[in-house]
């Protein structure tokens, strides 16, 4: 059961995440007021964006056997494989979490958005299978599929857990307090199913979509560390300063391995 | 496991403070913006052993989907089984719901259950507190699996008792489900990996047997029970044999492409009955004292083979060697019936077996979806069989003659004594 109490008050966010139950939920103290932000970061200030290719032949995603999960299995017309890389036309890359991981004034701090990142178990499957979340922002975990899944989190700085949901409609809110990049999520019912969650203390953050693209904007004037991380090809970095509101093109280019 | 409790050896307060210290090991704890609620237990409802609670708790380890990973009928055999992983990334496997002595968790009513709602830190064990949360079911359901689930293991842990005693019987039961066999007495056996001689193994699969024995006047059967997750060969379990494999310390073994290896389990006597102290070699024997063996195997699992192990890399079968075997696989349990005749016409290397005689016998076992094979092994140590003798009629007879001859002499001294008083009268 989670009670889950928000107010916005001017630019001022208070979130205040509640969960009890199982050691696997924490509480996370209501932070105290903020006022450092003072304009809304996706307004004003640089862009960066770019696109994310790879080089060479991606390998083949696993075919998932779904054959004692007929319920999952139903819910595809081809056979399901595995999204270990999700390559779009021309060889771009998607699912790659870029990030700002240096740059970022020490001691600024963002407040978390008020609504959750949802992680869908359908089909056996994890939706999204890479994304991003704040710090203190709720994740809100639901399983699609009348089955049981377990979802663990496989965490070195924050809390791992690993609860169950035997049953479709069935959600759990969880949140996490430190940065970590990338924090696991596996199911051991279905082995092949796996996501990643990027926990950042800012904003800047994007996941690539099926078209290779990304944008993090909202950024301050200065110069950043861009970090690309793929799930299979390792990860990349780029230097980007950013003047006034401008936007820096940046892109990407993985080796596949 | 072989972690102690400290409540007898250290005082509360200092308990406390080695928490108070461990915990500067991980961030997890200097973090103070987490409070972790700690979770309220209930205890036990009563009732949990009749046949109603055990019911109600068979249908939410149905329901809350135990069976995916400890099998339909708890033997750690479930679809997901093959699949699984420690945090390590480490194969790992699903617990077998029968052994509660061997639980990391603990093996009671309320160790299962606490485990049920915190889960079992690097492992898949998940936690299922929020099905209560969510009105999934209530507390008192969940108390019931864990009711159910103790219900699974002996009330007991078994101990070893070294001597199997096989009873005369009329006619001998070949098959492993004959209803002949509920009479008689089991034995539990401990195995243990095989350490000794390269390649080693650390964690055998195979943890115990469970071990009848009767005979007839002419034959002897012996039934051996013993839990294993698959059937092997299985082809589900051929990238957790190669996981296994890749876990494998390289200065201790070559490195092996996995197969589908089967199962396999050996019984094995001296080659006649010892007169003294000494037996052979109990792994196996050795060039100048070989041991008679009878070997089976899941892939030809309706036959067994005679042989003579000279050592743990050399079997010899023999000819004619006279033994018969059924096997029945079941819900991750093989039962196997070796049967033989008493008597063998080849006295210097088939032990004839003989009645009243304690006759050395030991036991080894392979899971080959654990990657198990050759030196790869569960073993035991020797144990005795002995085949109970029909007790003769003069045990039966000798005391009441006795008692009958006690009684008529001291009754003839009585009736002398009363004589003779009589005449001084």
């Amino acid at each position: 059961m989670t009670g889950r109490v928000f107010s916005v008050v001017g630019s001022m966010f208070l979130l205040t995440v509640c969960s009890k139950g199982d050691r696997g939920s924490v509480q996370a103290a209501p932070p105290a007021a903020q006022p450092v932000v003072t304009s809304d970061p996706a307004a004003a200030g640089g862009t960066i964006s770019g696109k994310i290719k790879f080089t060479g032949t991606a390998p083949r995603n696993p075919a998932i056997d779904m054959s004692e999960e007929a319920a999952c299995k139903a819910k595809y017309t081809t056979p399901p494989t595995e999204e270990n890389v999700v390559a779009g036309p021309a060889n771009a890359l998607a699912n790659v979490f870029v990030y700002v991981s240096a740059g970022v004034p020490a001691g600024q701090t963002f407040p978390a958005p008020a609504t959750a990142v949802v992680l869908d178990q359908n089909g056996c499957r994890y939706h999204p299978h890479v994304f991003g979340v704040m710090v203190g922002q709720n994740i809100e975990i639901k399983n699609s599929d009348p089955l049981l899944h377990n979802i663990k989190a496989i965490a070195k700085k924050n809390r791992p857990f690993n609860v169950s949901q035997p049953n479709a409609g069935m959600t759990k809110t969880v949140t996490f307090a430190q940065p970590e990049v990338m924090v696991n999520l596996e199911c051991n019912v279905h082995g092949w199913m796996h996501a990643y969650a990027g926990v950042r203390p800012d904003p800047f953050f994007a996941v690539s979509k099926p078209d290779g693209s990304f944008t993090i904007s909202g950024l301050p004037p200065g110069t950043y560390t861009i970090e690309a991380w793929h799930e299979k090809f390792g990860t990349q970095t780029a230097t980007v300063t950013i003047a006034g509101t401008e936007t820096k093109a940046q892109n990407f280019t993985f080796a596949a391995r | 496991m072989a972690m102690p409790g400290w409540k007898t050896r250290l005082t509360d307060r200092q308990r406390r403070d080695v928490l108070a210290y461990i915990k500067t090991f991980s961030s997890f704890f200097a973090d103070t913006t987490q409070r972790p609620e700690p979770i309220k237990f209930s205890s036990a409802p009563g009732g949990g052993s009749n046949a109603e609670a055990l019911k109600v708790g068979r249908q939410f380890y149905d329901s809350i989907g135990c069976r995916k990973c400890h099998g339909d009928q708890g033997r750690g055999d479930g679809p997901s089984a093959p699949t699984l992983k420690d945090d390590a990334q480490h194969p790992i496997f699903a617990a077998n719901l029968h052994e509660n002595w061997r639980f990391n968790g603990g093996g009671t009513v309320e160790d299962i259950y606490h485990r049920l709602r915190t889960g079992l830190d690097g492992t898949p064990m998940p936690s299922f507190s929020d099905l209560i949360d969510n009105k999934f079911l209530t507390d008192e359901q969940l108390w019931r699996v864990a009711q159910y689930v103790r219900s699974l293991s002996p009330k007991e842990a078994p101990v070893v008792r070294d001597v199997i005693h096989a009873p005369l019987a009329k006619t001998l039961p070949h098959a492993p489900d004959d209803s002949a066999w509920t009479a008689v007495d089991v034995y539990w056996f401990p195995l243990v990996g095989q350490v000794i001689r390269k390649e080693r193994w650390f964690a055998p699969a195979v943890t115990g047997v469970w071990v009848k024995a009767v005979h007839t006047a002419d034959s002897i059967a012996v039934r051996v029970v013993w839990d294993d997750r698959s059937e092997s060969p299985d082809t589900a379990w051929l990238g957790y044999i190669g996981r296994v494999l890749a876990t494998l310390d390289s200065d201790d073994s070559t490195r092996e492409q996995p197969a589908l290896w089967p199962d396999q389990l050996t019984v094995q006597f001296p080659v006649s009955i010892p007169t003294g102290m000494e037996r052979p070699y109990f792994l196996m024997g050795s060039s100048s004292a070989p041991v008679y063996q009878w070997r089976w195997t899941s892939s030809a699992r309706g036959t067994a083979t005679a042989g003579l192990a000279r050592g743990i890399d050399r079997f010899d079968p023999l000819a004619n060697g006279g033994v018969n075997a059924q096997a029945v696989f079941d819900h991750g349990q093989w039962r196997v019936v070796f049967s033989r005749a008493l008597a063998s016409a080849d006295t210097a290397s088939q032990l004839p077996f003989r009645t009243g005689r304690a006759i050395p016998v030991a036991f080894f076992a392979w899971d080959g979806s654990n990657g198990e094979h050759g030196t790869r092994m569960a073993v035991s140590t020797w144990y005795f069989l002995a085949l109970d003798e029909p007790v003769p009629a003069r045990v039966f007879i000798s005391p009441v003659l006795a008692m009958v001859l006690t009684l008529g002499l001291g009754m003839l001294v009585v009736w002398r004594a009363q004589q003779k008083t009589s005449y001084r009268r």
